[in-house]
């Protein structure tokens, strides 16, 4: 049952061979037994996913119904669902019960799905290994002697997720915060388009470059997932007019004469030799299929990270300006006045890469600095959307690694923030560009999964799923699970 | 460019936000190695380069000026750290 794709739940569903109370309560024994082990979730939602699976079985028995309708599924700890907590793992929001559902999680309830509750995150999604919970990290499944992270921010869904505690779940990625667990974890993630998805409700971070997006066990699934959360929202001003593709019935759409691109900026000596090995598996196998494969270049690859540490720091220091422990969220114990209130409320509520965070979003936004920093930094992201723009000339398709290495050992990373910021180098450029980017597992290191990426043009989602879905129709890299102690698998 | 504790301290209070004092130079460090890291970005040439807000550069969209959100006063209300008569509580601002 745990390993059932999302479009076989659907028909075990029809066909009368399980409930959706039954599966929901499967996934929810295993997540009582496990969720110990792994910390994947903050939040198990138990009676009100019962009560929503009663009312799917219900639905089913009715007459036809949504594909979506009695699958359970995990959100991230980001996306406001009225009456269940939400608290971005943060300190700051651990008593927020949302008064309203955000755009995705009204989707998945009219969809019929089965919210089995929230995934653990990295505080405000700022961070790649989940660490930054105020909750405690996450912990990858498949970790064996030593604890390994999930990566993250979206590090609890991608170890629901693999670790079969939930068959799918939603992810939001700034910098690489879907697809980089889903490389660590040896998920299917996609980050869309900007302006794809609905961002209302999602609990902000750097508003130009946050999109939500699902994280899978297959392309398949992550096309079905997509199809709920995809969409044009009036509620979100930067959310864009244009019709949703059938995701899955662009699948096996044929890959031969695909262009792909390999940057020069991406296959060089930085890049590990194992890692390489994957990628160029892959790439003998597209060429198989009938693509061509061709060296680009994306001159201002080396900018990115640092064009990234300007923007998304000073959008998250106006963004999270709005905690001042007077409407919601955290309060300090007895303030004397209200300056106090506002600075020992937020002191006491973020955790220390917020605060830094905030703080260095706040000097580069200062008056004198605004234009060395912000202002540069804007004018460098042209400079690399540029880049994308010239490739999607003559590819059709880039591909390269998702992330430098396997996942890495909890606390391994020191505190340093610069030598984490590193970490997503490959990830970054395609949220500064605004592009949809997908990691798919395509092999492993030392046991570890690793991800293969696929940046694609502007909302050419469909194709980065089929390119994903072709390939896993010929590996089993994605099919994986993590047989450890902590799963029971 | 290499910013001093007292720029640290201003920074701070723009941010609202209270430094303990064990962490401050550590933080200050911090800071120093992003802000330095950052710095890269001088290096490139930007001349006649627009800044860019939205990868499709798409402008604001205005909704037209009528109601369309009803009164939530007592569902907004249950979050408030502290509330009386529908109205939030702060500390005392005037004496």
């Amino acid at each position: 049952m745990f390993e059932k794709s999302i479009k076989e739940l659907a028909e075990g569903l029809r066909q009368g061979e399980f409930s959706s109370q039954e599966l929901t309560k499967a996934y929810l024994d295993r997540i009582d037994q496990y969720n110990g082990n792994l910390n994947a979730y903050i939040t198990v939602a138990h009676e009100q996913a019962l009560a929503d699976a009663r009312a799917a079985d219900e639905k089913i028995a009715a007459g036809p119904a949504n594909i979506w309708t009695g699958i359970p599924f995990a959100h991230k700890d980001i996306f406001c669902t009225e009456g269940l907590l939400t608290s971005c793992g943060s300190k700051m929001l651990s008593n927020f019960v949302p008064p309203y559902d955000a755009t995705v999680a009204t989707n998945f309830k009219q969809a019929g799905a089965v919210c089995l509750g929230k995934a653990n995150m990295d505080e405000f999604a700022m961070g790649g290994s989940n660490e930054n919970s105020f909750y405690g990290p996450a912990i990858n499944p498949w970790s064996t002697d030593t604890s390994l992270v999930p990566g993250g921010s979206s590090g609890g869904s991608a170890v629901a997720v693999a670790a079969r505690l939930a068959p799918a779940a939603t992810g939001t990625d700034t910098g690489g915060s879907i697809r980089q667990p889903a490389a660590f974890c040896g998920l299917t993630g996609l980050k869309p388009t900007y302006g794809r998805v609905s961002r209302y409700g999602m609990v902000a971070f750097a508003s130009s470059l946050d999109q939500g997006g699902p994280m899978a066990r297959s392309a398949e699934d992550a096309a079905a997932m997509l199809q709920v959360m995809a969409g044009y929202d009036a509620k979100d001003s930067t959310s864009v007019k244009q019709a949703v593709p059938n995701y899955s019935m662009h699948l096996n759409q044929d890959l031969k004469g695909l262009r792909i691109g390999l940057p020069v900026e991406y296959f060089n000596k930085h890049l590990n030799a194992a890692m390489q090995k994957v990628l160029e598996d892959a790439i003998k196998l597209f060429e198989a299929r009938g693509a061509v494969c061709k060296e680009i270049s994306l001159p201002h690859t080396e900018l990115a990270v640092p064009a990234y540490y300007v923007i998304a720091p000073a959008e998250a220091s106006a963004n999270l300006s709005r905690f001042d422990g007077v409407r919601y969220g955290y309060r300090c114990d007895d303030p004397q006045d209200l300056m106090d209130m506002y600075m020992r409320s937020r002191s006491e509520g973020f955790g220390t890469e917020v605060k830094r965070r905030i703080m260095v979003g706040a000097y580069a936004l200062s008056a004198g600095y605004y234009d060395a920093y912000y202002r540069k930094a804007q004018q460098v992201r042209r400079l690399i959307k540029n880049d994308f723009m010239t490739a999607f000339e003559t590819v059709d398709v880039i591909l390269g690694p998702t992330t430098p290495s396997p996942a890495f050992g909890l606390g391994e990373k020191g505190d340093d923030p610069v030598q984490m910021y590193l970490e997503d180098i490959y990830t970054i450029s395609a949220n500064l560009a605004g592009l949809p980017a997908l990691s798919a597992p395509a092999g492993t290191i030392d046991g570890l999964p690793v991800g293969m990426q696929l940046i694609g043009n502007y909302f050419d989602e469909a194709r980065l799923l089929a390119i994903a879905h072709q390939f896993q129709a010929e590996t089993n890299w994605h099919t994986q699970a993590p047989k450890t102690e902590l799963t029971g698998l | 460019m290499s910013i001093s504790p007292e720029d640290i301290q201003k920074i701070a209070k723009l941010s609202h936000l209270q430094l303990e004092k064990d962490k401050t130079e550590k933080l200050g460090q911090d800071i120093n190695n992003i802000l330095s890291f950052v710095d890269q970005l001088q290096a490139a040439d930007t001349s006649n380069i627009e800044p860019m807000a939205h990868p499709m550069d798409a402008e604001q969209i205005l909704r037209a000026d009528i109601v369309s959100e009803h009164d939530q006063r007592e569902k907004l209300a249950k979050n408030a750290p502290a509330i009386e008569d529908g109205l939030f509580l702060v500390p005392r601002v005037i004496e």
